[in-house]
């Protein structure tokens, strides 16, 4: 993808365009408001990732703003070390798809980029999601492995097809309870665990290969290799 | 404070002229000089008009009776009848001056015609010369013929007194209204200043530092009582604003230093001891984990007191709490099953709400993830919810060990951990959290026994339902309504109870 990165915290910015370049994206940065609103008015980006206090009279709020009272669509994402709900609720009115707050790690705001990248790209109604013998037809809501028919809830219906739509990325804890619970709250114990492990007891048990992975200090990834 | 004000200020008088108690008192005093000044007009203009009217009718009647008279026998007549009525007036009032054609008088007691008086027929007041005593005389001159001429008048010199009686009662008046006002002026001013005096010797002292002072009452519930009401309960809310910020500090201070001094200690250790890269990795993974911990602590403290600054209300919507009730039970249901704790959830259908959904649903998080936590395998979590008026009673009830009596009303404050959770994962916010939320929906947190006959915490969190709410109670809302707001002015109105039996040991 190619990214903007508006940031004016060097070591921020830096740590966030290495990680960034690393995962195989194109970064362009810009450490004020003004050269960023140049940049994502006059450049073609996949998603800017976007700090809320900036310096130079144009803060994030404003950047976005502008930014999509020109009628651009590109997705963004917040970045700031505003975290009342207030400024979250603020970040998403203006235009914002997310919003993180920092401190950060890494790669929550990596799954983030990747998700609303996806999303951003719009590939239109889907029908059919599958990873490897593994298929989920979202019109008659069944799901089956390797030809074998699988009982799911409802709640592990929806658990399942954010995975499999963000097949081969990593989703975070966080990113889950959003998306599938739709509430945004800090669920201190490992509620989210215990819900992708009862998944996992009915899409890997028996199987030749597990699907759901764990990735360390990150989150879970539905993937074909092991 | 600029330079003349300073000035000023050095000066009594006019330290005193500017002082709004001078100020009313000499609003007061303008008043009563003109309501003196009225007054006296009004009596003036009453009682003079009415001499002046009766002086012209009997004018009047003299015109008439002169000329009948001078008609009858001419001048001669007119003498004699004039002679006649100044004999016969007792008051020595009446003015007569018949004059002969070389300006003589002929009869009449003036001593000589009037230097002002009037030429033709017509009423004036004019200067005259009454037996040799200067006077006032409302005169009236007829044209006898053959050059002689009468003037018929009134001596008003009484009118004329009755008229600076008048004035002088109004100009002492007055000046004593200026005199009395002048004294008030002070008097208020003094009475004015003493009790502004009190309020700002307290907000002198809060200003330096001390928020302990609060503004003394007079008792006479009188409008400074209550601005000083009205100012003793916001310095009690800054006070009890500046209390959570202390505690935020003092916890942030004592329970944040030791987990980064852990994470920092082990992080110089594995910098000396680690001897491969795999080593150094793993070391900084659990150092980063540890920070998370650190960071989550953080953002839990600055949550809460983001939350009982009451500065979340941005949030508010109605919502179908029923729903987030059920979709808590579906979370932790898992984790209870986990565990081999049975949660067992009966939430009342259609229960809805005005609030925070994402807070609502944190705090009955916080719940049963407690509840889970203390409850051993084999126990039991119950999730139950219903309506108590105008309010909605969550109550979360378990098979732990409980919490003593004596310990309750500690359970809810910053880090607090009972000596039974020691051991047990948690940083001692939860339950404070859970209060916040309910403060801010209007509610309480409370605990008690989960039943009389065992151990167990019983959670009561009482969230007051808002507009929503009420508007599914149709008809019965719009009649409440005033009521309500008059009680939730007055005080929260949401519970949280948590019951708990038996020793913490079990």
């Amino acid at each position: 993808m190619r990214i903007l990165l508006v940031e004016d915290d060097k070591d921020v910015a830096r740590f966030v365009a290495k990680g960034l370049k690393e995962s195989g994206h194109v970064i362009d940065q810009a450490d004020n408001g003004r050269d960023g609103l140049f940049l994502a008015a006059s450049e073609n980006y996949d998603l800017i990732v976007l700090d809320r206090m900036l310096p130079g009279g144009m803060d994030g709020l404003r950047l976005l703003e502008t930014l999509r009272a020109t009628g651009s669509k590109v997705p963004v994402l917040f970045l700031s070390a505003l975290a009342q709900v207030d400024d979250r609720v603020k970040g998403l009115k203006a235009g914002g798809d997310d919003y993180l707050t920092k401190p950060f790690a890494f790669t929550e705001l990596l799954a983030r980029i990747e998700a609303l990248g996806r999303r951003g790209r719009g590939e239109g109604p889907v029908t059919r999601l599958a990873v490897a013998d593994l298929e989920m037809d979202l019109l008659s809501r069944t799901v089956k492995r390797a030809g074998r028919t699988i009982e799911l809830q409802p709640r592990e219906f929806r658990l399942l097809e954010f995975l499999l739509r963000n097949a081969g990325q990593v989703v975070t804890r966080t990113m889950l309870l959003e998306a599938v619970w739709d509430y945004h709250f800090d669920p201190q114990t490992n509620v989210i665990d215990v819900h992708v492990s009862r998944l996992r007891q009915k899409i890997d048990r028996g199987f030749a290969f597990p699907l759901i992975h764990t990735v360390r200090n990150a989150g879970y990834m539905v993937r074909a290799e092991p | 404070m600029s330079e003349p004000a300073a000035q000023q200020a050095d000066r009594p008088l006019l330290r005193l002229v500017r002082s709004i108690g001078f100020r009313i008192a000499a609003l007061h005093a303008v008043l009563l000089i003109a309501a003196a000044a009225a007054l006296g007009g009004f009596f003036w203009w009453n009682t003079a008009g009415y001499l002046n009217r009766q002086v012209d009718q009997s004018l009047r009647n003299d015109v008439a009776l002169m000329s009948a008279r001078f008609d009858e026998g001419g001048i001669d007549a007119l003498a004699r009848t004039i002679e006649q009525r100044l004999a016969e007036d007792a008051d020595d009032e009446q003015v007569y001056l018949l004059i002969g054609p070389d300006g003589r008088r002929i009869a009449g007691n003036l001593d000589s015609w009037p230097a002002r008086a009037p030429t033709d027929a017509q009423w004036l007041e004019v200067p005259i010369l009454h037996e040799g005593t200067p006077s006032v005389g409302r005169v009236y001159v007829m044209d006898l013929g053959g050059s002689h001429s009468l003037l018929i008048g009134r001596d008003v010199a009484s009118r004329l007194r009755l008229r600076d009686l008048v004035g002088d009662a109004v100009m002492y008046g007055s000046a004593l209204a200026v005199l009395l006002a002048g004294l008030g002026g002070v008097v208020v001013q003094r009475v004015l200043q003493r009790r502004i005096d009190q309020v700002a010797i307290t907000a002198a002292a809060i200003g330096q530092g001390d928020l302990s002072h609060r503004v003394p009452l007079s008792g006479t519930d009188d409008e400074f009582d209550a601005l000083a009401r009205t100012f003793n309960s916001m310095l009690d809310r800054i006070g009890a604003l500046m209390d959570g910020v202390r505690q935020v500090s003092n916890a942030i201070a004592h329970d944040l230093r030791t987990p980064i001094a852990r994470t920092r200690a082990r992080l110089e250790e594995s910098l000396r001891g680690a001897t491969d890269a795999a080593g150094l990795r793993t070391a900084m993974e659990r150092g980063i984990g540890e920070l998370d911990g650190i960071i989550a602590v953080f953002q839990a403290i600055l949550r809460i007191a983001e939350i009982e600054a009451g500065a979340r209300r941005s949030a508010f919507a109605a919502f179908d709490l029923s729903a987030v009730l059920e979709d808590a039970a579906e979370l932790y249901g898992a984790v209870a099953e986990e565990k081999g704790v049975r949660l067992e959830a009966a939430p009342a259908p259609g229960l809805a709400m005005v609030g925070d959904r994402d807070l609502v649903l944190q705090a009955v998080a916080n719940l049963l993830d407690n509840a889970i936590k203390f409850t051993p395998p084999g126990g039991e979590v119950a999730l139950h919810a219903a309506r108590r008026e105008d309010a909605v009673e969550i109550v979360v009830r378990d098979t732990g060990p409980g919490i003593p009596e004596a310990e309750r009303p500690l359970v809810t404050e910053r880090f607090y951990r009972s000596e039974a959770s020691r051991g047990t994962p948690g940083s001692g916010l939860g339950l404070t959290l859970v209060e916040a939320v309910a403060h801010l929906h209007g509610g309480t947190l409370r605990f008690e026994s989960a039943a009389p006959d065992r151990p167990g915490l019983g959670a009561v969190l009482r969230l007051a339902l808002g507009e929503a709410g009420l508007a599914m109670r149709g008809a019965e809302a719009g009649r409440r309504r005033a009521a309500r707001i008059a009680r939730a002015a007055g005080q929260g109105r949401a519970t949280v109870g948590a019951v708990t039996d038996g020793p913490a040991s079990g």
